[in-house]
């Protein structure tokens, strides 16, 4: 599935492996959420890069202790309409400190980008078939922002006005 | 695009370039949306939330769009470019809503894009009108005005407007959520039926902050707000608010939409549980990036100066002239016009309840008189209230008759602000894909049955909200007389509650008996208001004070008395 990062179709180095099969030792690879919970202690001394993925009803707070583990935090959204994943990306970052990737999977749409971006996600998985340009201009569109998020990292004031993307 | 300035002296906020910018650029994404949508690249699911973020409903005959107006105040200008767009785009007509928002009820699709570009023009939009966002903050349609004010709550309704556009994390909840604040002693803003509520206050150095009511709403679980928070200060404002909507945003209900908004879960976790998740929240929000920085408070609030009031005695002789003169003016007088904090200024309500009217519809004719007439006699400025009515909010006393004899001649001199005619009601079965059974009807039946403004004004205030089916957009369950539609096996038949109450003192109001068809309700409404004359106590009592005391029986007896 076409990755985006910072607005393109950009190159994913990571790979997602099913409950039950191997996880290979010498690549980064996401592992469901409950499979950490009943095998974290297999994972034990790995050095490759390990990602987790949460489920929408699985809130930032579960992961929270473990989060060191982890170079990737993937967020589920089961339908794009179920804004869960926002906050959990929110809370990962300002309330846990997590300073790795986030990544949206599942239903999300362009129109939901620039959203994205601003709660924290760093990379978003879109479906096969996607048009990138609407991707691109999602992140330009709108250029103006009436509130504190995480796209900048100098703290800021309300009601700030200008948005800067990319 | 042209531009066109909306009016100086009018209390509204003032766009600055970044403002304008800003609605530009959502006018342009949604072009390109629609065009994705009709190109396929959307899907109808995918795109309907993106319409609805842009105030597009689809309804039963054609689609509905519902423009925006910041806790209901706008100027002249605003209001006749509104009129101009029901002209072109609708059937010259528009339709004020309980939301203080204005609707068209037949638009096209494909026309949505140029409206969208027309109302730019007057610094309006469409935005966040409907959706599971944050939607258009609601404020007591005296602010600014009345006599009993202590906060200026359009202050803070426009810093969550500005807040809470297209805010990033909140605009995908899992149902709407809407917000009121009142900064006055009596609450005209209906703050503990919103999601949250807000009333303004100052402690004893005189500073501005905010009790929380949390989770009230009506629909199919009606609930009182409840109060999460006695005093919060001003600097904490935003984060506080922001708390709420993490907690709601993480822990709502999305399996169910009949459970999906805050009340419920304010009600499922308890008020302890829920209150202990939005302090832990709070306490950590808490800091320079959330906190309302006084110089913003400041900086809004210029755009609220008061007009330039002239320095007048408070008695008028022209006025008392006029009311000794004209005994239907005196009518209004005492029922529509309230008192201003400016002497020799008062507040007028325009009432779009003609007898036999449709609640809350004005002609665009009549929308350009009135915007002519705020000019003349309100500093170009003008309000919707959650009642369905409009507001001048700054009219000299002496102007009052002059005023009165405009708006009398227009048919908008309606003598019921409060009383029986004032009726509230839902577009229902004639606009509405999810009713039960009509509203707008039954409201002009019991209208004209009540068109008499000395009976009215016998009756006293009786607030009659109609609902075309649970979902409650006429309020029904806080009129003293509510009525609500239900379907009877393919029959239209209206279930009557009576003794709810909008203001502080907030009541959910009971059923009285079995559902009744159409013209029996006329007929029981009728009934009830004869029950309650025969038993209240002089002139004083209010229906819903002597309901209080005789209780039920008396009405039932006398409504169900046949069966
Ligand atoms: C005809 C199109 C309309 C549709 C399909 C519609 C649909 C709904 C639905 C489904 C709800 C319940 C939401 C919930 O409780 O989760 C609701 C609530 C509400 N609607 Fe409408 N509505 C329409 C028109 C209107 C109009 C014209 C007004 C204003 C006059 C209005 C004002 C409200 C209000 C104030 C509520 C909130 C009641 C509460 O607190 O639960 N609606 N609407
Ligand atoms: S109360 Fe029901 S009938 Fe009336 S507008 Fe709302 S959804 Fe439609």
């Amino acid at each position: 599935m076409p990755l985006i990062e910072n607005g393109r179709i950009g190159e994913d180095a990571w790979s997602f492996i099913p409950d039950g099969e191997p996880v290979p030792n010498d690549r980064p690879v996401i592992i469901s959420f409950e499979r950490w919970q009943a095998e974290r202690d297999g994972f034990e001394g790995r050095n490759a890069k390990l990602g987790v993925r949460l489920k929408s009803g699985t809130l930032a707070g579960a992961i929270a202790a473990d989060l060191d583990r982890f170079a990737l935090v993937a967020v589920e959204f089961a339908k794009f309409r179920d804004g869960r994943g926002f906050s959990t990306a929110r809370e990962l970052r300002e309330r846990y400190g997590y300073t790795g990737e986030i990544r949206a999977v599942g239903h999300v749409i362009p129109d939901q980008y620039l959203y994205l971006v601003r709660t924290g996600f760093t990379s978003v998985e879109a479906p096969e078939g996607t048009n990138p340009e609407s991707w691109a201009n999602a992140l330009t569109e709108v250029t103006i922002a009436f509130q504190p998020s995480l796209d900048d990292t100098a703290p800021l004031s309300l009601l700030r006005r200008k948005l800067k993307v990319g | 695009m042209n531009h066109i300035a909306p009016g100086a002296r009018a209390g509204i906020y003032h766009y600055d370039e970044i403002d304008r910018q800003f609605v530009a650029e959502r006018v342009e994404q949604f072009r390109r949306q629609v065009e994705r949508r009709l190109s396929g690249e959307l899907t109808e699911e995918e795109f309907k939330p993106v319409r609805l973020m842009n105030g597009l409903y689809l309804q039963l005959h054609a689609y509905m769009l519902r423009i925006a107006v910041p806790y209901g105040v706008m100027s002249a200008t605003q209001l006749r470019k509104l009129a101009a767009i029901g002209r072109k785009y609708d059937r010259g007509y528009g339709h004020f809503t309980t939301r203080q928002n204005l609707q068209y009820n037949w638009i096209k699709l494909e026309d949505t894009p140029a409206i969208l570009h027309e109302l730019a023009e007057v610094d309006m939009h469409a935005l966040q009108t409907s959706g599971n966002c944050v939607r258009n903050v609601t404020t007591d349609p005296f602010v600014g005005a009345a006599k009993d004010e202590v906060v200026d709550g359009r202050v803070y309704a426009e810093i969550l407007r500005q807040w809470t556009t297209m805010h990033p994390e909140f605009t995908y909840l899992p149902r709407k959520f809407k917000i009121a604040i009142s900064g006055a002693e009596s609450d005209r803003a209906a703050v503990r039926i919103h999601d949250v509520g807000l009333l303004a206050r100052r402690n004893d150095k005189g500073e501005a902050g905010f009790s929380f009511y949390v989770g009230g709403g009506l629909g199919r679980s009606p609930f009182v707000g409840k109060l999460v928070r006695e005093w919060v200060a001003q600097e904490d404002f935003v984060a506080y608010l922001e708390a709420i909507l993490r907690v709601y945003n993480q822990y709502g209900r999305r399996d169910n939409i009949y459970k999906a908004r805050i009340k419920i879960l304010v009600h499922e976790l308890g008020l302890e549980k829920f209150t202990q998740e939005v302090e832990e929240e709070f306490a950590r929000l808490r800091g320079p990036k959330y906190r309302l920085d006084p110089e913003i408070v400041e900086g809004v609030r210029q755009h609220f100066a008061p007009p330039p009031f002239e320095e007048l005695p408070d008695h008028s002789e022209a006025l008392e002239r006029a009311k000794a003169a004209d005994p239907a003016f005196a009518n209004w007088l005492e029922v529509n016009v309230a008192e201003h904090k400016a002497p020799g200024y008062a507040i007028a309500t325009i009432s779009l309840k003609p007898a036999g009217g449709i609640p809350g519809d004005a002609t665009c004719d009549q929308m350009d008189l009135v915007a002519d007439l705020a000019e003349r006699h309100s500093f170009g400025e003008l309000r919707v209230t959650h009642v369905q009515n409009l507001v001048l909010a700054h009219v000299k006393k002496d102007e009052l008759y002059d005023l009165w004899k405009r708006l009398d001649e227009a048919g908008l001199g309606s003598a019921n602000a409060g009383l029986i005619g004032d009726i509230i009601a839902c577009p229902g079965l004639d606009y509405c894909a999810l009713a039960n059974a009509r509203a707008i009807p039954l409201a002009q039946a019991i209208s004209a049955r009540f068109a008499d403004p000395i009976r009215q004004r016998t009756i006293g205030e009786l607030g009659i909200k109609i609902s075309g089916c649970i979902n409650a957009c006429g309020h029904h369950h806080v009129g003293a007389i509510g009525i609500l539609g239900v379907d009877k096996k393919g029959t239209e038949y209206y279930q009557i509650t009576v003794g709810g109450d909008p203001t502080l003192t907030t009541a959910i109001g009971d059923i009285l008996g079995p559902a009744v068809t159409e013209t029996e309700a006329v007929d029981a409404i009728e009934a009830i208001v004869d029950v309650y004359l025969a038993n209240r106590t002089g002139e004083g009592e209010r229906f819903v004070d002597t309901l209080k005391r005789v209780g039920h029986a008396p009405f039932k007896e006398r409504i169900y008395a046949a069966d």
